[in-house]
């Protein structure tokens, strides 16, 4: 009895010393705070790249509560883990980053920690930050510096434990967070070496794009293999690309500072706000962008299943001449004209998600900018409705074999837009 | 035939069951308030309430709509006693060339129904998918907040013609009690001048 217990205690011990050897490992200590940079003391030219980088980085969508101000933080961030709210990243004093030097922004950015020594939750896409070089990086902090301070803060993090203990993300990074910088490859040429640096970097694509494990984390086997964003698919964008057509690089280019491209669709769902951010920086970068993300696409032929077999859909078919073929199969060209269905993504991409949620929403431009505008039909489609119009669709113009469970993707579809 | 309920009254019609809404509300039933824009569901001039949320009806056919309630602009009151919606309008004269204003009416009808209290940022969000070419943005904006605080003020009744999914035949003159009238009569004294 006795050599059992004392079995337990030394047990005890040893847990107890692996824990405390982790919370050393874990520990970062906090970086001095400085007064808030003043405005001159950043090259307009610094401030304007950062800008750029800004957009290409989508900042602002995440750190921007909706109908808060620009940067203000507070977005709420739903994860499989519990929900985060995004930070004040306005240059405030006491609710924001107005304390941070180059260095803290620096540290954030790359190793995922803030300036009094904290570890950030990985819903901020450090892992992909962390290859942006010290010039986008010091141009990014001169732009961030040089906004308007906001006073706000966010909401509490809703995070179980141990989750809420932040230390336990320096474990998290141990196993996936691979540090910068960008290694070029010498393969390829220098925009697309260009545009893998941006894709992979600040604009982490693949943050949306790439599968993510049961730890949150992207599966590097499965880059840009199609993931998840914020109810919406987020389409394979390498070999396993579902586009009827497959993308060049020129079509990309166009669709990413459009927002559509006339052989493969509108942007839609979180993708509307990338393609309007990349609307306002550097052709140049759209372009690398552009040129890389093709080459993971691929250029081979997509399968086409033969329509036969296609189920006979009266009410689909209907719903669908009576709704949707004036523009679908109509004469005008995009962005105000539909696009051909068997053309789009959402139609033979894997997922049915997108296409209910096109159906259910249709597409606004964002706030303030151009696009294609589609009505949506929640108010009219029932269930069972909108459930024969998107196995026709899917049939008879995508060619596909039927989705399962769209049943349910159409429940969550609603309970989603009823939020 | 499908039967169609609109503005609480059951009709049986003759047209095609893949007939926009729009083509049998102006040409099979009169009603002439939702307007033929661009018949594709992107400038809102067609919209009608469908169970109380608005609805594009140049692109809904009427298959879809057996057993739904359809509200349109000449189920918010009469001319004689127009609904709060419709006297707001009138009173912040927003119409201009008024093509679009009853879509307007409808789709602010739609949000008012649900949240009176809507702030000036929450109209502006729900009403942008309706156009206005003219450009009296700023006095439909004006009318739907003097609706809101119609419906919203101290002495603010459920209104008589705020249609819901309930409702059967509106008759108007029959719910509409002396005294709301008094105090719409005392609102429009209290108006201030322009």
């Amino acid at each position: 009895m006795i050599v059992t217990r004392r079995w337990i205690v030394r047990l005890l011990w040893i847990l107890g010393a692996l824990v405390l050897g982790f919370v050393i490992y874990a520990w970062r200590s906090p970086i001095a705070p400085v007064d808030p940079p003043a405005v001159e003391s950043f090259e307009a030219a610094t401030i304007q790249r950062g800008a750029q980088l800004a957009s290409l980085g989508d900042c602002a969508t995440c750190h921007t509560a909706p109908g808060g101000e620009t940067f203000a933080g507070g977005r709420e961030v739903v994860t499989p883990f519990g929900t985060i709210y995004s930070t004040n990243i306005t240059p405030d004093s006491s609710s924001g980053i107005g304390h941070w030097s180059q260095a803290a922004f620096q540290r954030a950015m790359r190793e995922g920690v803030n300036r009094e020594g904290d570890h950030l939750y990985p819903a901020f896409p450090y892992d992909h930050f962390t290859l942006v070089n010290d010039t986008d990086s010091a141009a990014l902090y001169a732009f961030i510096m040089t906004r308007q301070p906001v006073h706000g803060r966010t909401p509490d993090n809703h995070l179980p434990f141990p989750l809420n203990m932040r230390f336990i993300i320096a474990g998290w990074k141990l196993l996936f967070l691979h540090k910068g910088p960008y290694e070029p490859d010498s393969n390829h040429d220098a925009e697309w070496n260009r545009g893998a640096y941006l894709a992979n970097g600040i604009g982490h694509c693949g943050a949306c794009h790439t599968p993510r494990n049961s730890l949150g984390a992207e599966i590097g086997a499965q880059h840009f293999g199609g993931g998840e964003a914020e109810g919406w698919h987020a389409y394979a964008i390498n070999a396993d690309s579902m586009a009827l057509e497959a993308w060049k690089a020129e079509d990309l280019h166009m669709f990413l500072s459009k927002g559509w491209h006339d052989r493969h669709g509108d942007a839609h769902g979180p993708m509307a706000t990338v393609t309007q951010n990349f609307s306002s920086v550097p052709d140049a970068d759209v372009k690398a962008i552009a040129s890389y993300v093709a080459t993971e696409i691929g250029n081979q032929p997509r399968e086409k299943t033969s329509p036969a077999g296609a189920a006979t859909n009266d009410t689909g078919a209907a719903i669908y001449a009576a709704s949707c073929a004036n523009c679908h199969d109509g004469t005008r060209p995009l962005p105000f004209g539909g696009v051909r269905l068997m053309l789009s993504t959402a139609v033979t991409g894997k997922s049915a998600t997108n296409l209910i949620n096109v159906v259910l929403e249709g597409l606004h431009p964002p706030e303030g900018s151009v696009g294609a505008i589609m009505p949506g039909f929640s108010s009219t489609l029932t269930d069972g409705q909108l459930e024969s119009l998107v196995a026709y669709i899917r049939s008879n113009l995508g060619s596909q074999p039927p989705w399962t469970g769209v049943e349910s993707s159409v429940r969550e579809a609603r309970s989603r837009a009823r939020d | 035939m499908i039967e169609l309920r609109v503005n609480g009254r059951s009709h049986n019609v003759s047209a095609d069951p893949d007939t926009p809404l729009l083509y049998v509300l102006r040409d099979e039933l009169q009603l002439n308030a939702a307007k033929f824009g661009c018949g594709l569901g992107q400038c809102g001039s067609c919209t009608v309430l469908v169970d109380g949320a608005p609805t594009l009806s140049c692109v809904t056919p009427i298959m879809l709509l057996e057993g739904r309630q359809i509200t349109t602009v000449e189920g918010l009151g009469t001319p004689e006693d127009p609904g709060p919606i419709q006297r707001a309008f009138i009173e912040e004269q927003s119409a201009q060339c008024g093509y679009c204003i009853p879509g307007m009416m409808m789709r602010a009808q739609a949000l008012l129904q649900r949240n009176p209290r809507a702030t000036e940022t929450e109209i502006r969000a729900y009403l942008e998918p309706n156009l206005c070419r003219c450009g009296t943005h700023m006095r439909i904006l004006r009318a739907v907040k003097r609706a809101a605080s119609m419906m919203t003020g101290p002495d603010a009744t459920p209104s008589t013609h705020t249609p819901s999914a309930a409702s059967t035949e509106i008759d108007t003159s029959e719910v509409d009690s002396d005294s709301q009238r008094d105090r719409r009569h005392s609102e429009k004294r209290e108006r201030p001048e322009r």
